[in-house]
């Protein structure tokens, strides 16, 4: 893209006459990103020291080896090891055994709720952290938004894309093609915008955007210019990231170090990019579901319930592993199968949305989650 | 008003519009589509490519060799991957029934295999050949049936590895149920996701299946019964006594719910008319395919002659695939080698037969056309007006899209491929 910088706040100063928007100089940063597939939270954060771990996964055990002990109970999957450092800093917390509302099994579903912040599936058409704008600048790192930031709040996407951008000289024309297609529009006008700003907020890394143009499956690469355009003073403030590969109905022990790997690569890739900036961050990444506790006759698990959630970012009160745990003893499965939820996920997201990025109360339980006053923010997860 | 609803029609129900298209049906647009109902004949395009089984043969030698994970990389099997998919590409440009493109692009979406899983890689030509184009005016139960026991779907949602708990495998090796294939068959092939089933339903659905798997040495369907799950299985209040033919039967009676029959009307109602489409298109076409045994003809015939179906303007976002296809339609040309042809697709994030999930490719605008996927479309309609200049482009514009001012007035004002780029950009093109 041949344009000179129209700076990304340019979206945010269309929406800052919105109620509840807040200052551009806000520098806090939010990521969530969406694990897709139902990741298993007791292969990724193994509660090791459960006695009744080792006959409940049966095959699927992990040992102590290789794995980052976080307490007495719970490790870190030798796959996630980049990790550590974080940990040991105090900048990663694990929630575990934290389901949304859903109980249902259905992958396409569950990642409704997930994203809407309903209680149940296409109850909701926009995306919960849409509602939580208030004027942030988003953005998805993918070629369109998910519906979790998608809704009435403006929100863009960018990928690094392989193909040479469009000349400036047709950018007045193209605009003029799209009046009164409000998709078009809209999707071209956000698209032009933030071609400029990442042209110019990766001038001074070609090599980094090179190797995520190059590497289009390589969610670290991806994650490295995520972190670079978030870097920026005027860049995005709330950013999606989506991560594949959790659908481990078979042969879980060798599939799933591969997701988990890109995962923990993806999160340090980010911190180091960030820079400074890292330490205004927090990343939450969320699945739709965990998968069963035993393992099913494939080597693999199928759907389940309760899972982990992964928070990490320089803004953390970190080092915790913040669970309710109840337990692997088959009376405490939730059907007889399943790793029961004792936290709400909106918990979470409330607690962060409030301590992190400051809103409000009244908004959280009305707006971004509705009628969920019942649901109380969870609170110690954000360093004060 | 003739020459309208004859491009509307070609973009709408075919595949899109090539310069003497509108003219030669402007008589009759809806006699054309109609026409094409008759038959679905096999494109010449993919004769002689391999059937799965064969694919499947090779497949396995591939895997003795310890061959067959780089193989499906950059090998044999990549090749034919590439082969199948440029031609599957090319037939929707060059198919004088292109009507029949679009249902078997819409069937093959239903019944997703995606080559994230390598099986299905070598396979997933040979999948909507075998599965989808001869049962596309066929009966829904038909091509169901076809794909649940084809390689390619017990591959890609593991019914291979699935195993009854107390079949004669399974107590030996304490092996166990898979649920995926059953799950999805449910979920996304018949009832829906509120179709009324509960979890206990899925399990008999998954015990049901176990046993359907495929033989590796000849590469076909297999049941067997050393993997079978005896004894009575229970499904939506039904009972099934065991053995090989209960999974039939269940397929049968998923095949008749009227929540199947919903389902599918509201996706072909979505796909044809608009991303929320008009109940009582949805309703008509729910009854027709209740009243006819999901008799997908008869389904179809009333999708492409209810007024809801012929509303003006195009409502509907091309996907990557329709605008590739169209774009190829327009130019009257190759957009290049098979490699480049499927690379077109993959960047802008429709790799043919890899939709990420078994729910398939998404059918909605926004999911098509965010801000980055927009660019990507525009990037590279910049790519081909490049290369591809015609002489003409206001001419060719007159041909294959119904412009409206603000396009007549761009295209005005540009020249040569700049004219020719603002066309393949306009909202006329990039929607059908």
């Amino acid at each position: 893209m041949r344009l000179s910088r129209r700076a990304f706040l340019g979206t945010v100063a269309l929406a800052a006459s919105s109620p509840g928007a807040l200052a551009a100089a806000d520098d806090r940063r939010l990521i969530v990103v969406v694990l897709r597939g139902g990741m298993d939270g007791l292969h990724a954060i193994p509660p090791l020291g459960d006695p009744d771990y080792a006959s409940a996964r049966g095959g699927l055990a992990l040992g102590r080896d290789g794995t980052t002990a976080l307490d007495a109970t719970f490790a870190l999957h030798p796959a996630l090891a980049p990790l550590t450092p974080l940990w040991s800093a105090r900048e990663l917390s694990i929630v575990h055994a934290v389901a949304s509302p859903y109980r249902e099994r259905s992958h396409f579903d569950a990642q409704d709720v997930l994203e809407t912040g309903g209680v149940k599936a296409h109850a909701l058409g926009d995306g919960w952290l849409n509602r939580a704008l208030g004027g942030r600048s988003a953005m998805a790192v993918s070629q369109s938004p998910p519906l979790l930031l998608r809704g009435a709040a403006k929100a863009t996407s960018w990928a690094p894309s392989p193909l040479p951008g469009l000349p400036a000289a047709q950018v007045q024309a193209l605009a003029a093609l799209y009046a009164g297609d409000p998709l078009l529009a809209n999707a071209f006008e956000d698209g032009i915008q933030m071609e400029a700003f990442a042209a110019d907020a990766l001038a001074d890394s070609p090599d980094m955007a090179g190797e995520a143009r190059k590497k289009a499956n390589s969610f670290p690469a991806l994650a490295a210019v995520t972190g670079r355009l978030m870097a920026a003073a005027d860049g995005p403030k709330v950013v999606v990231m989506e991560l594949g590969g959790w659908d481990t109905h078979t042969a879980q022990a060798n599939r799933m170090a591969q997701p988990l790997t890109q995962l923990a690569e993806g999160i340090a890739a980010l911190a180091a990019a960030l820079g400074p900036a890292w330490s205004k961050t927090i990343l939450i990444a969320a699945s739709e579901f965990g998968r069963t506790v035993a393992q099913n006759g494939t080597g693999g698990t199928d759907h389940g319930t309760a899972g982990a959630m992964i928070l990490a970012g320089g803004a953390l009160a970190g080092g915790k592993v913040v669970t309710d745990w109840p337990g692997l003893d088959k009376a405490a499965l939730h059907q007889g199968r399943d790793l029961r939820p004792t936290l709400d996920d909106r918990a979470v997201f409330k607690g962060v949305l409030k301590d992190h990025l400051g809103l409000s109360g009244a908004i959280l339980d009305g707006t971004v989650f509705p009628d969920s006053a019942g649901v109380r923010a969870l609170g110690g997860l954000v360093r004060g | 008003m003739s020459r309208e609803n004859a491009l509307f029609a070609l973009s709408r129900f075919g595949m899109g519009a090539s310069p003497g298209d509108a003219s030669s049906i402007a008589s009759d647009p809806r006699g054309w589509v109609l026409d094409q109902l008759s038959s679905a004949v096999l494109p010449p395009q993919l004769a002689g490519l391999p059937d799965g089984a064969q694919s499947l043969r090779r497949l396995g030698q591939l895997k003795q060799e310890r061959k067959d994970k780089t193989d499906a990389n950059k090998g044999e099997l990549r090749q034919l991957y590439l082969t199948e998919a440029a031609a599957r590409t090319r037939a929707g440009a060059v198919s004088p029934t292109p009507v029949i493109e679009r249902l078997v692009r819409f069937w093959s979406n239903h019944f997703t295999v995606s080559t994230l899983r390598l099986t299905v890689v070598p396979i997933a030509g040979a999948f909507e050949r075998e599965v989808v184009r001869p049962h596309v005016l066929g009966r829904f139960h038909d091509m169901l049936r076809a794909a649940i026991r084809h390689p390619a779907m017990l591959a890609y949602l593991d019914n291979t590895q699935s195993i009854g708990p107390h079949s004669m495998a399974g107590e030996k090796r304490a092996k166990g149920l898979n649920e995926n294939l059953a799950r999805e068959l449910l979920e996304l092939h018949t009832l829906g996701v509120d179709g009324g089933y509960a979890q206990a339903d899925v399990e008999a659905m998954a015990a049901m299946l176990t046993g359907w798997t495929f033989d590796p040495r000849d590469g076909g369907f297999r049941y067997a019964p050393r993997l079978h799950e005896p004894g009575a299985k229970t499904l939506l209040g039904s009972r099934f006594e065991g053995g090989e033919m209960e999974a039939e039967r269940a397929l049968l009676m998923l095949a008749r719910s009227p929540a199947t029959a919903r389902f599918i009307a509201t996706k072909l109602a979505r796909h044809f008319a608009a991303d929320d489409p008009p109940p009582a298109l949805v309703d008509a076409l729910s009854r027709t395919f209740t009243d006819t045994d999901g008799d997908l003809l008869a389904v179809t015939k009333i999708l492409v002659t209810r007024a809801e179906t012929w509303a003006q303007p195009l409502a509907k976002i091309r996907s990557p695939d329709d605008l590739v296809v169209a774009t190829m339609k327009a130019m009257g040309g190759d957009l290049g080698a098979d490699q480049r042809l499927i690379q077109s697709l993959t960047l802008m994030g429709q790799m043919p037969w890899r939709a990420p999930s078994p729910a398939g490719w998404p059918d909605r605008g926004e999911a098509w056309v965010g801000p980055e996927a927009l660019m990507r479309r525009l990037e590279w309609a910049k790519a081909v007006a490049d290369r591809m200049a015609r002489q003409a482009p206001a001419d060719l514009a007159e041909r294959i899209i119904a412009a409206g001012p603000a396009t007549r007035q761009a295209m005005d004002s540009a020249k040569g491929r700049d004219a020719l780029f603002l066309l393949l950009s306009s909202r006329e093109f990039q929607r059908r």
